[in-house]
C-alpha cells in the first residue's frame, strides 16, 4: 500500500502508449497510482530541499546547448554505444545491438510482444519502490516512457553497454526508461553520459539475481541549464553486487534517486556520487536502502563541491527490517564549500528494526583546509591550482568507489580537465 | 641573500606581538642557525617569511636578493627561490606525493619562464634524489605525508627541497623527532645541496644537528628578538649551559 503524498499536486492527464499486455498492465498501474498521488510539490516532505516545479511543469524550460570540443566521457572505453538525441534513440549513430552474453532490445520493440521477461521487472521494481514513499515522477515515467532499452545479461558481458545522451534541441523533453536484468552469475557494466535534453526524466530498473554483479557509472553532462530527475530501482539477490557512481558537473537542477532493496543474503550495494557546482546549480541525491536479508552491506558515499551560491542536498535513508541481522550500513555525505554563499543540506536517516546491525552515518560541511593550501602554495603551486588539487582530492574519495580503475582514472582526468579549463 | 630588518609581527586575530624587531642578514652561500627556547618566535619567523596567513607585519622589512617579499603570495616567494622545510609537514589525503612534487617543480619552472620537465625527465630525477634519502617508491606513490612516520615526513621535506633547488632554504626543526641515523640522512641531504649560490637558515633546538650541518653563524632568539650572534661555538655553549646563562647575560 503506497502512502499518498501529503499535498496532492497536479494530476497530469495521461494516455499510456499502446503495447503488449505486460507493458500495458504496468503502465496502467503506474498511471493509476499517479492519479492517486499527483505530482510532487514543494511542500512534500520528500521535496523539502528541492523544488520540483520545473520537473513537473507541462513544458520543459528551454536549456541552451553546451558546446565543447572535449571528447565525451568514456569515449575511450570499448563498449556497445547506444546514442540518444534529445531522448530519442538514434540507431544511425549507435553500434549494432549485439553483445556476447547480453540481449539488448528497445523498449518499444519489447513492449509490442505479449510475453516478455521484462514483464517481471518493468514497472515492478519501480512499483515496489513506491512504498513507503511515493515517487510520482517515476510513476509518470513508467506510464509514459516509450524510449529506453530492455537489457538482459545471461553471463559475463564481453564489454560495457554505453548510453550516450546528446542534447541538440533547446526545448527537448525526454522520458527514458531502461529495464535491466542480470541472470544468476551475470556481470554487466552500464555507462551513461550526456545531458540528454533540456529536461529529462529517467528511470532505470535493475534486477540483480543471485551471484550477479552490476556496475553503473554515469556522467551527467555539462549543460548548465539542463534539468534532470533520475530514479534507479534495484533489487539484489543473494551474494550479488550492485555499484553505481554518478559524476555531476553543472546542470541547473539535478535530482538523483536511488532505491535499493536487498532480498538475498550476503549481497553488497554501493551508491556513490561526486558533484561540482558553480552558481546556478542545485543537486540532490536521495537514497533509500532497504535491508531485508541477512549479512548485506550497503555504502553511500557522496561528495559535493559548491561555490557561488550552488546548492547541494543529500537525503539518505537506511531501513533495516527485523530479520535483516548482520546488516552493515555505511553512509557519508560531505560538502566542500569554496565560499560562504553556497549551501549543503544533509538529512541522514537510520530506521533499524533488527538488533545485530552495524550502521554508521556521517555528514560534514567544511571549507578548503587552509593549512594544506598553504603547504601547496609554499611549494610554488599557484593558489587556484592548489585549490583544484584539494578539491579533486576531496571528490576523489567518492571516485575511489568505482571498482574499475580505468573508469575511475577516466573520471579523475575528466574532472581535472574541466577544472583546469574553468580558469584557463 | 636574505635581509631582515626590524621585523615586528603580531597575530591577525588577537592582539599579540610575537616578533619584536628581528634583524638578520644571511649572506649568499652561508649557513646560519637560529637557536632559542620554545615559544621564542622561530617558527613564526619562518612562516612570516614564507607567507602564511594569520600574521600581521606591523613594522620592518624582509628582502630576498634585494626584493621585498612580504607582499608576495607564498607561491611567488617559492618561485623567487625561498623554501621552508616545515616543523610539522602537512598531510594531504588524496594528493599523491609524486603528483604534488611534479606539479610544484613545474609550477616554479613555469613561473620563472623555464620549460616544464617531461614526465620521464621528472621521474628520472626524482628517483635518483629519493634514493639518496632512502625514500622508496611506495612513499612516492602514497598521498603526501599521509601515514608517514616523523622521520619519513622530514626526509620528504628534504626531497622537496632537493627537487625545487631553492636559493634560500629555511629548515624549521628538521631534526626534531629524528633518531641519529635519520638525522644523518637528513643532514647529508642538506649538505649535498650546499653551494656557493645557496643559503640556509637552520632553526634548531639542539646542537646535535649542527654537528652534521656546520653553520657559519649562530643566532640566539628569545622573546621575538635575536639576542646574541656568534660563531659555531655559541651552539656549543647552549649545549653545555642551556639558554639561561645567555639570556641572563643579555637581559
Ligand atoms: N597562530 C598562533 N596563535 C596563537 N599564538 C601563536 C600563534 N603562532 C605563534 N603563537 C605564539 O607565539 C609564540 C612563538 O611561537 P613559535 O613561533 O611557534 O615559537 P618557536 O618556534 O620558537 O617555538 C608562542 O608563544 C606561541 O604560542
Ligand atoms: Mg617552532
Amino acid at each position: 500500500m503506497s502512502a499518498k503524498l501529503k499535498n496532492k499536486g497536479v494530476v497530469p492527464s495521461i494516455t499510456v502508449p499502446d503495447g503488449g499486455k505486460w507493458a500495458t498492465t504496468a503502465r496502467n498501474a503506474a498511471a493509476e497510482l499517479l492519479t492517486e498521488t499527483g505530482l510532487p510539490h514543494r511542500r512534500d516532505e520528500y521535496w523539502k530541499y528541492t523544488d520540483p516545479t520545473t520537473l513537473t511543469a507541462p513544458e520543459a524550460t528551454p536549456a541552451a546547448i553546451f558546446k565543447s570540443d572535449d571528447p565525451l566521457p568514456f569515449s575511450g572505453v570499448d563498449a556497445v554505444k547506444i546514442v540518444f538525441v534529445d531522448g530519442i534513440y538514434d540507431p544511425s549513430q549507435s553500434d549494432a545491438l549485439e553483445l556476447a552474453g547480453v540481449e539488448i532490445e528497445t523498449l518499444a520493440d519489447a513492449a509490442q510482444k505479449d510475453i516478455h521477461w521484462a514483464g517481471s521487472v518493468f514497472g515492478v521494481l519501480e512499483g515496489r519502490g513506491q512504498s513507503p514513499v511515493s515517487r510520482p515522477l517515476a510513476s509518470y515515467n513508467t506510464a509514459m516512457a516509450e524510449q529506453g532499452f530492455v537489457i538482459r545479461a545471461t553471463g559475463k558481458a564481453a564489454k560495457p553497454v554505453s548510453f550516450i545522451y546528446l542534447h541538440e534541441s533547446e526545448t527537448s523533453d525526454a522520458v527514458i526508461h531502461h529495464t535491466i536484468k542480470l541472470d544468476e552469475g551475470a556481470d554487466l557494466t552500464v555507462l551513461e553520459n550526456g545531458p540528454a535534453a533540456a529536461r529529462i526524466n529517467a528511470v532505470m530498473e535493475v534486477e540483480v539475481a543471485d551471484n550477479a554483479a552490476f556496475h553503473h557509472v554515469r556522467a551527467q553532462g555539462r549543460d548548465h541549464e539542463r534539468r534532470t530527475a533520475t530514479h534507479i530501482f534495484a533489487r539484489l539477490g543473494a551474494e550479488s553486487s550492485f555499484k553505481s557512481f554518478t559524476l555531476t558537473v553543472n546542470g541547473v537542477l539535478t535530482r538523483n534517486d536511488a532505491i535499493i532493496e536487498f532480498t538475498g543474503d550476503n549481497a553488497h550495494a554501493t551508491v556513490a556520487g561526486a558533484c561540482a557546482g558553480d552558481g546556478a546549480f542545485h543537486h540532490d541525491d536521495t537514497v533509500f536502502i532497504t535491508h531485508d536479508a541477512v549479512n548485506c552491506e550497503s555504502r553511500q558515499v557522496f561528495k559535493k563541491v559548491l561555490r557561488n551560491g550552488a546548492v547541494g542536498v543529500f537525503q539518505g535513508k537506511i531501513l533495516v527490517q527485523p530479520d535483516a541481522q548482520k546488516t552493515d550500513g555505511y553512509q557519508i555525505s560531505q560538502g566542500l564549500m569554496l565560499d560562504e554563499n553556497s549551501t549543503f543540506q544533509a538529512k541522514p536517516e537510520l530506521e533499524i528494526y533488527a538488533d545485530d546491525v552495524a550502521c554508521s552515518h556521517g555528514s560534514t560541511v567544511g571549507a578548503i583546509d587552509e593549512t594544506a593550501l598553504f603547504y601547496l602554495t609554499s611549494r610554488g603551486i599557484p593558489h587556484k591550482e592548489a585549490q583544484d588539487m584539494l578539491t579533486l582530492a576531496f571528490l576523489g574519495e567518492a571516485i575511489d568507489e568505482v571498482e574499475d580503475d580505468a573508469l575511475a582514472d577516466d573520471l579523475r582526468s575528466l574532472l581535472q580537465g574541466w577544472m583546469a579549463r574553468r580558469h584557463g | 641573500m636574505l635581509e631582515i630588518k626590524n621585523l615586528h609581527v603580531g597575530l591577525e586575530e588577537e592582539d599579540k606581538q610575537i616578533l619584536k624587531g628581528v634583524n638578520l642578514t644571511v649572506e649568499t652561500g652561508k649557513v646560519h642557525a637560529i637557536m632559542g627556547p620554545n615559544g621564542s618566535g622561530k617558527s613564526t619567523l619562518s612562516y612570516v617569511l614564507s607567507g602564511k596567513d594569520g600574521y600581521e607585519v606591523t613594522d620592518g622589512t624582509a628582502e630576498l636578493e634585494g626584493t621585498d617579499i612580504l607582499d608576495m603570495e607564498p607561491e611567488e616567494r617559492a618561485a623567487a627561490g625561498l623554501f621552508l622545510a616545515f616543523q610539522y609537514p602537512v598531510e594531504i589525503p588524496g594528493v599523491g606525493n609524486m603528483t604534488f612534487l611534479r606539479t610544484a617543480v613545474n609550477a616554479q619552472r613555469k613561473a620563472r619562464g623555464e620549460e616544464e620537465l617531461s614526465a620521464a625527465e621528472f621521474l628520472k630525477v626524482v628517483r635518483e634524489k629519493a634514493k639518496s634519502l632512502k625514500i622508496d617508491a611506495d612513499m612516492l606513490k602514497r598521498p603526501v605525508n599521509v601515514g608517514f612516520s616523523g622521520g619519513e615526513k622530514k626526509r620528504n621535506e628534504i626531497l622537496q627541497m632537493a627537487m625545487l633547488e631553492p636559493k634560500m632554504c629555511i629548515l624549521d626543526e628538521t631534526d626534531s623527532g629524528l633518531d641519529v641515523d635519520a638525522m644523518k640522512l637528513v643532514a647529508e641531504g642538506v649538505n649535498a645541496l650546499r653551494d656557493a649560490g645557496r643559503s640556509f637558515l637552520v632553526i634548531t633546538h639542539y646542537q646535535r644537528l649542527l654537528d652534521h650541518i656546520k653553520p657559519d653563524v649562530v643566532h640566539i632568539m628569545a622573546d621575538g628578538k635575536i639576542v646574541k650572534t656568534g660563531g659555531p661555538e655559541l651552539a656549543l655553549e647552549v649545549e653545555n649551559n642551556g639558554y639561561a646563562d645567555i639570556l641572563a647575560e643579555v637581559a
